[in-house]
């Protein structure tokens, strides 16, 4: 990731990209939120940044005057194409409503509990067969050698598509999501996914099967048949937030257990822990921010924002408010009161959230059942990616 | 259970099987006409309080 200048005042000048932000956003957020709970910067378009809980669950349900066009933390820098395929971005996720509903619809079936359910197996035998590869040698790289290898396999799986591929789409993935802040790789990333699903595409035309691909070309909405870019973009999409997202959610609750020996042991003892474990670990380390574009000229909480900007959707720092939580920075296991919006907040609810949450309990599961006791190898050595999704990318540990 | 707010978070169901149920949108509903049995007081609190869009509400019987 390129450096990024040093930011003057974190009030009037924040980057999400900077390094500082990306090891630890919390101390900042915790700032912010006594000083100025919604931040603003112009180093990539004027752009706002809320901290607080309620704040960031109002702008998310306010959806006439915060629109999901544009939902990219780092605006796209190059140069737009001539002739874009994506006519609509990446519905449902950067539409609003009616294009939202009827897209939204088509995918909530095949992240539904029962569908999930499903994959678990499949999840299961994934994770314990990545852990038996590794496990000999007494460390690995959690994030690397498992945490980024599940997500793009059972991705791989619903779309109907060869396994193998999973290297490729987590390439993918990273060129435009982390690396977003590069026009090429951006670039490079969106093209190659849409050449995949092209050819996917094509060939299912031809050849049905029993896949998310296959009933997306072959459903209606309205009486008529879906586009082929809004197929195409509804695909794109179910890989884009599927494998990077999910991945730093495992990545991070490893992290966690590695260097908190007390929750380790302590859910290891305590199985029945797990459900809320899970929706704690989610909160405390939520990957995913978003954005949002002002749709007219408005004030919100006394800041002046005008159409055209862009609003973070900080869910990651809403859910470290001490008004919203007690004791935010502390991982309680069995937390009773959290309605942490990890997954976001209104109608744009994560689609796949049945779905990383299975993935996030099967992985540890698999992971606690093998390796009980683990630590971080080398603090030095643990790096982190940031922007759009945090969680770690290089996460070395050591097990007896 | 309020439809209206419910945005198919499905955490209730996840968390409380026993009480909830969910549909292929996510969207959930309280099992029977929602009247809690004796025992299951912690369980059904638990829910409400990891309802993100405070969809869930308990009313005294």
């Amino acid at each position: 990731m390129a450096r990024t200048p040093a930011v003057h005042g974190w009030d009037t000048d924040f980057d999400v990209l900077d390094a500082g932000y990306i090891a630890d956003p919390f101390r900042i957020w915790d700032e912010l939120r006594k000083a100025c709970p919604v931040a603003h910067s112009d180093r990539r378009g004027s752009t706002w940044l809320p901290t607080r809980y309620e704040d960031v669950v109002d702008l998310a349900h306010d959806v006439e005057h915060f629109s999901s066009l544009e939902v990219a933390v780092i605006p796209f820098d190059g140069e737009e194409p001539e002739d874009p395929v994506l006519l609509y971005g990446l519905p449902p996720i950067s539409s609003d409503p009616p294009l939202h509903t009827s897209t939204r619809r088509l995918l909530l079936p095949w992240f539904s509990h029962r569908r999930v359910k499903g994959y678990e197996a499949l999840t299961r035998e994934l994770c314990a067969t990545l852990i038996d590869g590794f496990k000999a040698n007494g460390r690995a790289d959690a994030a690397v050698d498992y945490a980024q290898q599940i997500p793009a396999r059972v991705i791989a799986h619903i779309l109907g598509v060869p396994p193998t591929l999973a290297g490729t789409f987590t390439g993918w993935v990273r060129d435009v999501l982390e690396f977003a802040d590069d026009p090429e790789r951006r670039a490079h990333g969106i093209e190659g996914l849409l050449t995949f699903f092209t050819e996917e595409v094509a060939h299912r035309r031809t050849e049905p099967g029993d896949d998310l691909l296959s009933e997306l070309l072959h459903a209606e909405v309205d009486g008529a048949p879906v586009e082929e870019s809004v197929v195409l973009g509804m695909a794109a999409l179910v890989l884009i937030a599927g494998v990077d997202t999910t991945w730093s959610a495992i990545g991070s609750s490893l992290w966690h257990l590695a260097t908190h020996s007390d929750d380790r042991a302590r859910l290891v003892a305590e199985p029945s822990l797990m459900p809320t474990a899970i929706e704690e670990l989610l909160r405390a380390y939520s990957p995913v921010t978003m954005a949002r574009v002002v749709t007219g000229d408005v004030e919100f909480e006394g800041c002046p924002m005008k159409a055209g900007d862009r609003v973070l959707m900080n869910f990651p720092a809403a859910n470290r408010d001490p008004e919203a939580f007690a004791d935010p920075d502390q991982v309680v296991l069995d937390r009773a009161l959290n309605r942490h919006v990890a997954f976001g907040s209104g109608i744009h609810r994560c689609a796949g959230s049945n779905l990383a949450r299975m993935e996030l309990r099967i992985a540890l599961e698999e992971w606690l059942a093998r390796i009980p006791e683990f630590y971080l190898s080398d603090d030095a050595e643990v790096t982190w990616a940031g922007g759009q999704v945090r969680g770690p990318r290089i996460l070395p540990v050591v097990f007896p | 259970m309020d439809p209206e707010k419910c945005e198919g978070h499905a955490r209730c169901y996840g968390l409380v099987p026993e009480l909830f149920n969910v549909d292929d949108y996510g969207l959930s509903t309280v099992v029977g006409d929602g009247t809690v049995p004796v025992g299951l007081e912690a369980k059904a609190r638990l829910a409400i309080a990891n309802c993100p869009e405070y969809a869930i509400e308990e009313i005294a019987g």
